[in-house]
């Protein structure tokens, strides 16, 4: 008999264990969003440049607003491009 | 009492001298509208995501200010457009947290904190990553050194031959 320590798994037995998704903003106490940022707002959009959802970056929906606000007059400046391809 | 950020892009064509006179313009344009000035951020010479103009860079300037009412603003955005010198501009009224975040910033408070966070972290893991490759470097160089000596010696006894039989020529086209 193999003892618990031979067992191996075929697949992660820690798959579907995902932690659970928060608001950065308020978790971290962060109040204002800063346009001029580009680096900060780059975590908030994909590779083509687009907005991510609430629902995978987590933000509640006080802060995505602020979020979308911001990255729009980073765009405007031409902090962040408008439309790109592999941006990251 | 109200506080104002206006970002504006000035065009990189122009001369340092000019690009100054065009920020401080809109400064002193400000002030003479009974305006004070909190904190003038020149953010410089940046990189466009797009073209703008068929222009790739731009100067960043960015005015920070309190008005009473905010007609200044059209005033000052009209004369923005205006100008050809000015591509882009942004004017954004700040709200209490927004005040808050430029006085920290300008202490250094913010974005400072994270990067040297980042940094170092960057840095330690930069260092371990130098570590291993100088140590694996070490160990090559010390098998290619060993390997040269010995190519070295098989080397030289061949050249030695061709020295010598190369002198001997020599020596008989002197004879003749």
């Amino acid at each position: 008999m193999p003892s618990r320590d031979d067992i191996k798994f075929l697949s992660n037995p820690k798959i579907g264990q995902r932690n659970k998704k928060y608001c950065r903003f308020r978790k971290y106490g962060i109040k204002h969003i800063d346009y001029k940022d580009p680096d900060f707002l780059k975590q908030f959009i994909n590779e083509q440049g687009k907005i991510l959802p609430r629902r995978i970056t987590g933000n509640s929906l006080k802060y995505q607003k602020k979020v979308a606000t911001a990255v729009k007059r980073a765009r405007h400046l031409a902090m962040l491009p408008y439309v790109a391809d592999l941006l990251k | 009492m109200n506080q104002y950020e206006v970002t504006f892009i000035v065009d990189p064509v122009l001369s340092g001298d000019e690009i100054n006179a065009t920020a401080q313009s809109y400064v002193d344009h400000l002030q003479a509208e009974k305006c004070k000035i909190v904190h003038v951020d020149e953010m410089g010479l940046k990189q466009l995501a797009y073209p703008i103009n068929r222009k790739t860079t731009g100067v960043y300037y960015c005015v920070e200010f309190t008005c009473e009412s905010g007609v200044v603003i059209e005033k000052l955005e009209l004369a923005f457009r205006r100008d050809e010198r000015i591509m882009r501009f942004l004017s954004v009224r700040l709200d209490k947290y927004g005040v808050k975040y430029n006085e920290d910033k300008r202490n250094g408070l913010i974005g400072k904190v994270q990067e040297k966070k980042k940094k170092v972290a960057k840095e330690v893991r930069k260092e371990v990553k130098r570590e291993k490759k100088e140590a694996k470097k070490e160990v090559k160089q010390e098998v290619k050194q060993e390997q040269k000596e010995v190519k070295k010696d098989l080397k030289q006894e061949p050249a030695q031959a061709k020295a010598a039989t190369v002198a001997t020529e020599t020596a008989t086209a002197e004879e003749e």
